[in-house]
């Protein structure tokens, strides 16, 4: 019987292609059945729409929900009263977010697993830590935003959190030079959302003088969507940390508010990699079958931690391309890959809705 | 009819705010504007869409976008003199003044037929094309450009406009003061926010709005058919609905089956596989409609009680079977080729369900009278047009249950 607390004590990119699949197939028959029973609208969808014909079922069988349905409806797979905390996606006012739910069980899990990923990047010792961020995300504490999320998520591996920006997102001189005079020389964790990084922390630091944290190590995730559309790129925005910060390890992530813990780590060769507690598929926008290596895609993801709604696979609106497996130049076994970004909005025809 | 008398201009100048930076005009001059009315049905009027129809056929450019060329066809001279035919009008009419057109931001052509419709009642305009830069939109507009300034239609070149602006309520409630009639396509929202633009008093409005339509088929009708005959009618239906990815006013949600269980269900299964090879071959999904496709999907499946079974042909289409239909079935609505069906022996059982949200019912193997009775036994309180499959999305000078050349014209009772 599958138990995800076998896994804390295995290093996070040690299982090889045969053994990984074995264990995810466990994996998502254990999820599927608890999804099936615990959630009304999952049973729904499995019951109308999924018919296996396989007896072998391969992990590429089992149903995934489109994200889009985390902003329709409040999934959850057990009672409501055993909900400690709901998770939203950070969406523009107006915008519909998702609504992850989360349990004691769930909820601990995902600290634990961001933990044992991050530590295998990080070494075990808590390191301080710098946030790009302003502290005002973190305000309301029952309702956490995926900003709000990753950071405390990530502040367990740190220590003398310091936050860089003031409520008004411009730089807080004070905190960081400070937290500069007193760490800059060792190691240090400097962790943010991408886009955060890039609008208001290096921009602020545009006009002072270049920041020796050589030790330094950054950790950035949330997307590429706004960056792209001002033509930057990973190795662009590498060089600039480097140019402004002087922090020479970057490492960007992948992952979703519906999959918060298990999130795929860039490696030093510029992949992102699944560890033992995700996995990845490709599937053509045709007819969703899986893609073999080195086709560009949508993006399934598959977790093991979410138990307290149905998120453990997911359809994302994301283009990638898995490029191997277990062969990666970094030494990591599992898959790794790389993201397009998000798919193209259609210029959807008719007569509905129209006036823009 | 068609003697002519162009009317004279009543030399009222329109003088609208120029809004320089904010609106574009793509043809026609604003400072030369004026309100030109003239009889339905103009010789002018017939003329000048004759001459557009040529050069549009004509076009190198024109004729790679199969929606202009039907523009251009539609306008041709036959057609209009065959309209003008059945026309049949026993008053004296005239156009209205000025129409304000607001056209649909995501279908390319629609702004043109508002245009002609209004052009053949009589009328100036004034017509909003859609923002979004469709290729199509642009070569109409550069066709149109070059017949007008033509000399003999000098009046028309000074009687409309077609301007492009994005959604400014400023805007639209200035055009909207001056005009005799406006033209309205769109959703809901939109027309619920343009109705609180004032227009004056007299002027009247006709929104064309978001509607709901259908498709009957007689399984046993169907099942005579040849291969031939009936690769025709699944290739009319694909017309009908994916090319507009299922999203046109007049494009089919629901199929209705009427015949015997065993009929419907070999022909109806036949039927849609033959769709999905069709869609396969032709249809262009992006991976966008593939996510949303299966988003709607599953939402219908949680929402949707009455759904018992569904069959996915891979993402080339969608059938979800219903167990029973009721009052909402205008609510369940399709995209990029997702289509509800039901099996039923009579179709009068849908009577009772229909109300004024539906629009068009496309049909096959089923008579006409059978129809006849259908609408003037039960009384219907919706559906505005009964056409063959492979029509929906015909457009007419008589749409959405208007007669728009009637409507966008008044009569002069001389007694």
């Amino acid at each position: 019987m599958f138990n995800i607390a076998d896994y804390f004590n295995i290093p996070p990119y040690s299982i090889a292609n045969a053994k990984k699949r074995e264990l995810f197939l466990e994996v998502m028959a254990h999820l599927h059945e608890i999804h099936y029973e615990g959630s009304l609208e999952y049973r729904r969808i499995i019951d109308a729409t999924w018919n296996p014909v396989n007896s072998n079922m391969e992990i590429e069988d089992y149903p995934m929900l489109p994200v889009r349905l985390f902003k329709e409806y409040d999934l959850m797979s057990l009672d409501e009263e055993q909900i400690i905390k709901t998770m939203t996606s950070s969406g523009t006012s107006g915008q519909r977010v998702s609504k992850i739910f989360l349990d004691k069980y769930t909820a601990i899990n995902q600290t634990k697993v961001l933990t044992k990923i991050l530590s295998s990047f990080l070494g075990t010792k808590r390191l301080p830590m710098l946030v790009a961020d302003t502290k005002a995300v973190l305000k309301n504490r029952n309702i956490h935003s995926a900003r709000g999320a990753g950071i405390i998520g990530f502040s367990m591996l740190g220590y003398d959190l310091t936050y860089a920006l003031n409520e008004d997102m411009s730089l807080n001189e004070h905190a960081l030079f400070s937290f500069i005079e007193k760490h800059g020389d060792g190691p240090v964790l400097i962790f943010g959302f991408t886009f955060m990084i890039w609008q208001y922390f290096l921009e602020a630091l545009k006009k002072h003088p270049r920041l020796n944290l050589n030790n330094g190590i950054m950790i950035h995730g949330g997307g590429w969507k706004k960056l792209l559309d001002q033509e930057v790129d990973n190795p662009t925005f590498k060089r600039i940390v480097f140019e402004r910060i002087g922090v020479p390890k970057v490492y960007n992530y992948y992952g979703m508010v519906e999959q918060t813990g298990s999130i795929y780590m860039e490696c030093e060769k510029g992949y992102l990699h699944a560890s033992i507690y995700s996995d990845i598929i490709v599937r053509s926008h045709k007819n969703f079958a899986s893609l073999k290596y080195q086709n560009r895609g949508l993006i399934q993801l598959i977790s093991m931690l979410p138990t307290s709604y149905p998120g453990h696979s997911i359809l994302t609106e994301d283009i990638g391309e898995i490029l191997g497996e277990d062969d990666c130049g970094c030494g990591r076994l599992g898959k790794y890959f790389i993201v397009h970004g998000r798919v193209k909005n259609a210029e959807i025809r008719g007569c509905s809705d129209t006036f823009s | 009819m068609a003697e002519l008398k162009t009317l004279k201009s009543e030399d009222v100048v329109i003088r609208f705010p120029k809004y320089t930076n904010q609106v574009k005009y793509v043809v026609g001059n604003l400072d030369k504007f004026q309100k030109h009315v003239m009889e339905p049905y103009s010789i002018l009027a017939c003329d000048f869409l004759h001459a557009l129809s040529k050069t549009i056929l004509h076009d190198i450019e024109a004729k790679q976008y199969p929606d202009v060329v039907s523009f251009g066809y539609w306008c041709r001279r036959g057609n209009v003199d065959s309209l003008r035919k059945k026309y049949n009008e026993k008053n004296i009419r005239l156009g209205r003044g000025i129409i304000f057109h607001i056209a649909p931001s995501n279908v390319p052509v629609n702004f043109a037929f508002s245009f002609a419709f209004s052009l053949l009642s009589g009328n100036s305009n004034i017509v909003r094309i859609p923002s979004k830069a469709f290729p199509q939109v642009e070569i109409i507009c550069r066709i149109i450009t070059e017949v007008i300034l033509q000399a003999k239609y000098n009046s028309l070149a000074e009687s409309n406009l077609f301007i492009s602006y994005e959604r400014d309520d400023a805007i639209t409630a200035h055009y909207s003061k001056e005009c005799d009639g406006r033209i309205v396509w769109g959703g809901s929202q939109t027309i619920n926010s343009i109705r609180k633009l004032k227009i004056p008093e007299r002027s009247i409005e006709v929104t064309f709005a978001d509607r709901y339509s259908f498709c009957v088929i007689n399984a046993s009708e169907l099942m005579q058919c040849d291969d031939t005959s009936f690769d025709r009618i699944v290739s009319r239906f694909y017309n009908d609905t994916y090319l507009m990815d299922q999203n046109a006013c007049s494009s089919p949600h629901f199929v209705l089956w009427i015949s015997e269980e065993k009929i419907i269900s070999d022909v109806s299964s036949l039927f849609w596989s033959k769709l999905a090879a069709l869609v396969q071959e032709k249809y262009e999904m992006e991976p966008v409609m593939a996510v949303d496709k299966l988003t709607l999907l599953y939402q219908s499946v949680i929402d949707q009680d009455e759904i018992n079974n569904v069959d996915q042909y891979g993402n080339a289409l969608y059938v979800l079977s219903l167990s029973s239909i009721s009052e909402n079935l205008d609510t369940l609505r399709g995209l990029y080729g997702h289509f509800y069906q039901y099996r039923t022996t009579n179709i009068n059982i849908l009577s009772q369900f229909i109300n004024q949200s539906y629009q068009t019912m496309t049909y096959y193997g089923v008579e006409k009278k059978i129809l006849v009775d259908f609408v003037k036994r039960n009384k219907i309180s919706g559906i505005d047009r009964i056409v063959p499959i492979g029509s929906a999305l015909d457009i007419s000078i008589i749409w959405d249950g208007y007669d728009l050349v009637r409507t966008l014209s008044r009569i002069i009772e001389i007694l």
